[in-house]
Formats: C-alpha cells, structure tokens, sequence
C-alpha cells in the first residue's frame, strides 16, 4: 500500500510539466525527491496532493485516491511559507489544524506540544510576521503535521535555514517517522537526502531519471572517487586510462575512475612519485550522481 | 460542512475583532447621534449668548420697530428687533469687535427702505428672516396708504389652492413620493457602500491569503470552492452585522434627538411612515447584490500575486458599481424613466435600481420577483465559473494581473 504514483502527467497546454511518472513510497518510508528547480517537484506534491488533477495517470494513498475526504490523514509543507502574517502562532495553527477535522482542545494540547519541543513555548501568542524565518519555519513544520497526518509531503523543508535549526527540524521528522508516518521530502540539498531517505527520485524536466534506494543509485552508478593526498604533483596521473575527472584539491587531487582496478594502478603510480599521506576509495556522492544524470540529461 | 463553519467563523471572527471594523462601527454609529443631534449641539454652543439674535434697530421716526418686531414674529424669527440709542459709527465699532451681531437702519420717505449690516454676509443666518419681515412691512404700509383693510389685505395675499392629483392607481401621492424619496435614498445609499465596501474586504483577504501563500495550505485541507464560499458568508455575515449595528443606531439618533427633530428630519426623510416592506426589500437587495459582487470580487482576488493588484483588477467592477449608483441616485427624481426599468433588470444594477423602484413605486410584485430571479441565475452562473477561476486562481503566481487570466486559471485548475 502506501504512496502510490502511476504514469502521472501532467500538462498545462503544449507544456509537459511532468511527464509520466510513477513511484512507490511504501508506509513509513522516508522519500526523497531531487530536481532542479522547474524538475516538477512541486507539480508532482500538488497533484499528489490532489490541488491540481493529473491529465493521465493515477495517484492513490493505501490504495484510495486522495481527495478532500481523506485530507486528515494528510499533511503538507508547501515551498513557499505559508502562514497568516498577521495572525498569533497559537490561533493559526489551532484553525489549521480544525481544517484538517482535530478537535479544538486537542489541537491546543499539540501546539503546545509542539513549541515546546521547539524551544518557543513564549512564541504561542506572538503574531508570525514577528518572527524569524527559521522559527517561522519551526511553525511552517508544525502546521503540517500538528493534525499527526499518514503521509505528510515536505516541500523543501529546509531551505534557508542555519545549520542548527535544520538540526532541529531533521530531528523533529525523523521522530515524526518513527512514530509510523510516511514522509516524501523534496529537496536540492543531496546531503539532505542522503542522510534521511532510503529511497529516491531524481527529476529532470518532467521525467524521472532516476529511482530506487540510494545504496543501488550508487553501486549501478559504477564510478567510485579516489581521494590521494600528497605533497608531489599529481597532474600526471590524470592521464592513466580509466580516469575519468581529476580534480586539484589544496594537499592533493580526487580521480573519478569508471572501474575499481583502476584504484590499484593510481596506487601504484602515486607511490612511485613520493611519500603517499592519504588514499582512499570513497563512494560517489549523491550529488555527484545527481549532475552526471542531470547534466547528461541536458546534454 | 463542517469545515465550512470554520472558515466562515474564521472570516468573520477574524475582521469582527480587528481594530479597524470596531473603530469604523463605533465612528459611523456616533456620527450618527453627532448628525440627527446637530441642531440641539449648535443650541448648546449658542445658549450662552443670547445677544447673537439681538437685531439692533436705527429707527428715526420709532414707529418702525414695533411694526418690525410684529412682523418677525409672525414668521417665527429668533430674531429680537430693540430700538437703539446708539449712533451708527457706535454701531459698526460694536460689529467690529464682535458685541453687536447686526444692525438695520430704517427709513420711511418714499416707500420703507431698509440697510442691513452684518460683519460678513454670511453673518447672521437670519437675515432672510428680516428681509421677510421688513417685505411684509412695506405691504402693510402700503396697504395702510391706499387704505386698504386688514381682510382685504390678507385677500389680496391669499394663495391659489394648489393640488396634484396621479390619475395611475398605482402610483404613490406627490406627498407620498416625498415620504418615501428620503428613506429610499438613504437606503440605496447603505446598499451601495455595502457593495462596494465587503466584496472589496473578500478580495483583500483572498489576495492576502494567496500572497502569504496560506493559500496552499489551506486548498490542500478543504476544497478551493467551499473555502470561497465559506469566505464569502462569513464576510456577508459581517456586513450584517454591521448594518444591523448601524440601523439600530440610526434609530436611536432619531429617538434621541427629541421631539423636534424626528418632526423634522424624520418628517423629510420619511422615516415618520416607515414601510415593513421598503426595509424587506432593502435587506434582500442588499443580500443579492453583496453575493453577486462578493463572488465577483473572490473571482477577481483569486487571480493577482500580491494585495497591491487587488483595487487595478476590481476597477472594472467598481464602474458596474458606479454605474449602478449614478442610475438609482438620478432614477430617485423620476423613477418611472425608461432606462431606470430597464436597469433594473440587470443584474448588476439592479441591486440598487429595482430598489430604488420598488420603494418609490407601487409596482407589480412580480416586477421584484423577476428581478430577483435574474439576480440569482446570475449569481449562479458566476458562482460555478468563480470556483473554476478560484481553482486555478490561488494556484497562480506571476507578475501579470489582468482579465486574461481568468481563461488561464480556468485551465490550471480544470478537471482535464
């Protein structure tokens, strides 16, 4: 059951925004979503959401589609903030919470709940407009999932923050995770990603280029980084076969190489030319993966 | 339903607390009492000085002020002429620093001749009381010249009786027609604000909602279309409550403003003769025509980015308004003109037109009804394409704001 996503297309005139996507997010998966900005990330989340309808294609939440009858069992962070400026953090997501079917005084119960764990209980009678962005977005979190929603959609959930606060919110989802919600997060911070999900999508242009858990993306991704670190120069090894990318670093270089043996042959190489501080063969980032398939793509 | 009931109390909780509807309530129901009250305030600034209605009268021969002063009294002057024994120049010093309100010199040679001085023209408000009086008094000495009696005087002086009869059954007595021209007038008045004043507030707030991009958090918990609506009552719920506060305040002015006002104001503007069914009809109008303009204005707020495009996009809207308005305010003098009845039968003038017609004319009351009736499917063809617009309205953001839109927003948000 769970997420499910089928041929989803979506079109606006001549212009495929997304383009025959499917995908799966098994309950209480942690999903990640990766596009450059204008993939069709926040597309995809509304017709998920059922704010627009797909022009083909089939979206379902544990085998329903979603409409505005299930919508309790949804929550929603859109990109953009989105609060009443004017109004108090309390009232706010007391009335957004009604919205989603939570009674009244447990919707209070939450908010303070929630703000506490924030470290912001003083904030509930502030109105939002006076506070930070990050604390806005402490609020912006809360929205989305005070009403203890199934499936809850994160639309750049951390962009914009200081490294603490995203530390904050990270936490604070992971719990909401564990506590069996299913979480599908979009993002362009791979690091992100990395960290939090098990599965992924990478988008480009409308159409899914990528897909499946990280661990596969990377082994099929078939390319390993190897990192030297030396005081010599290291210009000369980039021109051993199988060495796809060198790149200087301030106390050595990276080779990307298609081909693990290749790691062998740049050991030895290296050594030849003076005394090895550092080698070591790293896995590709997910950032790596993510412009070699964009960047292909575009090509 | 249920979540209908939350926005609608949203909307109206919302505006009913803010500082602004409470001031503008509490300012518009003083002004009120300030108005029907306004004679018994002046009187209370002007009690302490009863010299102001002194009338100081330079009369030679004294036989003068007598006949002035019984002149003045028969038309009901304020005005107390007294002989003086001051010299003119004594006069004008006490006009010039203010002890003396005005002074008139009077002559008899050939015919009664009168000056009048006051410090400025507009100076004593009763001057066309003393003009009067001293009119009169040349006829009464004339009258005594050619010897005349006081009965032939007053024969010579009687008015022609004077009628105005309508030979239409339905139509309303001249008399009638006055009576009801003040009520009407303040009413389309009311509806008019009204049509202006909260459809604009739903396009603020929708405009607001979507430029501090709630807007999505909030169609991805109800539907777009029972949020408009929900919206739309909730502010309509408002504006009665508003109009409410201030008929029961209008009210009261009246009543308090004692005896001689509500003969007065009261008697002009009609409100001695209050009709169930003008105040009816008033009240569904004002209902018809906020729904239709109120859906409009959602239609319209949907579709711009930021609240400062708002008032660009309702311009239009706003000449149907003024349209309207300029049609029932010149309709008021003769509400049986032809363009008037045909107005009255679109929609969005007829809030304001068959108002006006059915409160200034015995007319049919399948004439209203129709009207109504028109009203309604027009409310109801808007409705339906104002939820389409709104659908793919609040979805939309981009730098242009203009008509064109509408056809974009429909796509975005369509079914297909």
């Amino acid at each position: 059951m769970g997420l499910k996503v089928e041929n989803a297309t979506k079109k606006f005139g001549d212009f495929t925004a997304v383009d025959n996507l499917s995908l799966v997010v098994e309950r209480g998966q942690m999903y990640g979503f990766l596009g450059a900005n204008g993939a069709g990330k926040t597309t995809t989340f509304r017709m998920i959401l059922g704010l627009l309808n797909q022009t083909h294609g089939t979206v379902t939440w544990n085998g329903k589609p979603i409409t505005y009858a299930n919508s309790p069992e949804i929550g929603y962070l859109p990109e953009e903030r989105g609060l009443y400026p004017k109004m108090r953090v309390e009232e706010q997501l007391v009335y957004l919470a009604q919205l989603r079917k939570m009674p009244v005084a447990e919707a209070k119960r939450e908010v303070h709940k929630w703000l506490e764990r924030f470290e912001v209980p003083h904030y509930a009678s502030k109105k939002v407009e006076e506070l930070s962005k990050g604390n806005q977005q402490k609020i912006q979190l809360i929205a989305s999932l005070i009403h203890k929603p199934s499936l809850l959609i994160l639309d750049e959930p951390f962009s914009g923050l200081d490294p603490v606060n995203v530390g904050m919110l990270k936490s604070a989802i992971l719990d909401f995770q564990k506590q069996g919600a299913t979480i599908v997060f979009s993002s362009h911070r791979m690091d992100h990603v990395e960290e939090l999900c098990d599965d992924m999508s990478i988008l480009d242009r409308g159409k899914v280029i990528l897909s499946g858990s990280i661990r596969d993306a990377k082994r099929s991704f078939g390319k390993h980084n190897v990192r030297i670190k030396m005081d010599q120069d290291l210009t000369g090894l980039k021109e051993i076969a199988g060495v796809e990318a060198f790149t200087k670093t301030h106390d050595g270089a990276v080779f990307r190489i298609g081909n693990e043996s290749i790691a062998q042959t740049l050991l030895a190489a290296s050594m030849k030319l003076g005394d090895l501080r550092h080698f070591s063969i790293e896995e590709p980032t997910l950032e790596e993966i993510f412009v070699a398939k964009v960047g292909k793509a575009h090509a | 339903m249920h979540s209908f009931w939350i926005i609608f109390k949203q909307a109206f909780l919302t505006k009913a607390r803010t500082k602004s509807f409470i001031a503008t309530t509490v300012i518009v129901a003083a002004s009120f009492f300030l108005v029907a009250n306004l004679s018994n305030i002046i009187a209370l600034f002007d009690g302490g000085s009863e010299d102001a209605d002194v009338l100081h009268v330079l009369d030679e021969s004294g036989q003068l002020t007598p006949l002035l002063q019984e002149q003045l009294a028969a038309v009901d002057s304020p005005v107390q002429a007294m002989p003086t024994e001051m010299s003119e120049t004594e006069l004008r010093e006490g006009i010039s620093e203010g002890t003396i309100e005005a002074y008139i010199e009077l002559t008899q040679a050939q015919g009664l001749a009168a000056r009048y001085v006051t410090e400025s023209a507009n100076g004593m408000g009763s001057g066309a009381d003393v003009e009067q009086a001293v009119q009169s008094m040349q006829t009464v000495l004339a009258a005594d010249e050619i010897g005349l009696s006081q009965a032939e005087v007053s024969q010579l002086f009687s008015p022609a009786s004077f009628e105005r009869e309508a030979v239409a059954v339905s139509s309303k007595s001249e008399e009638e027609l006055n009576q009801a021209r003040g009520l009407v007038y303040v009413l389309i008045l009311l509806i008019y604000v009204a049509v202006i004043y909260y459809p604009n507030m739903i396009a603020m707030e929708v405009a607001n909602e979507k430029s501090s991009r709630v807007m999505e958090i909030l169609i991805s918990s109800v539907s777009p279309v029972k949020h408009m609506f929900a919206k739309i009552a909730g502010i309509g719920m408002l504006g009665i409550l508003q109009m409410l506060i201030f008929g029961t305040a209008g009210y009261f002015a009246i009543k308090s403003a004692g005896t001689d006002l509500a003969g007065g104001i009261t008697g002009v503007f009609g409100f001695s003769d209050l009709k169930i069914s003008t105040f009816l009809f008033a009240f569904l109008f004002f209902l018809l025509g906020y729904f239709l303009y109120a859906v409009l204005a959602a239609l319209l707020g949907s579709l711009v980015s930021r609240t400062e495009d708002v008032q660009q996009l309702m311009l239009p809207m706003m000449f149907l308004v003024i349209i309207a308005s300029f049609i029932a305010f010149s309709g008021i003098a003769m509400p049986e003109a032809t363009y008037v009845t045909v107005a009255s039968y679109i929609p969005f003038f007829a809030p304001l037109v068959m108002f006006l017609r059915v409160g200034m004319l015995d007319i049919p009351l399948w004439e209203p009804l129709l009207s109504i009736a028109i009203m309604l499917v027009t409310i109801g063809v808007l409705g339906t394409i104002g939820a389409r617009v709104y659908r793919g309205g609040v979805l939309m953001y981009g730098p242009s704001q203009s008509l064109k839109d509408i056809r974009k927003a429909i796509r975005l948000g369509d079914n297909k």
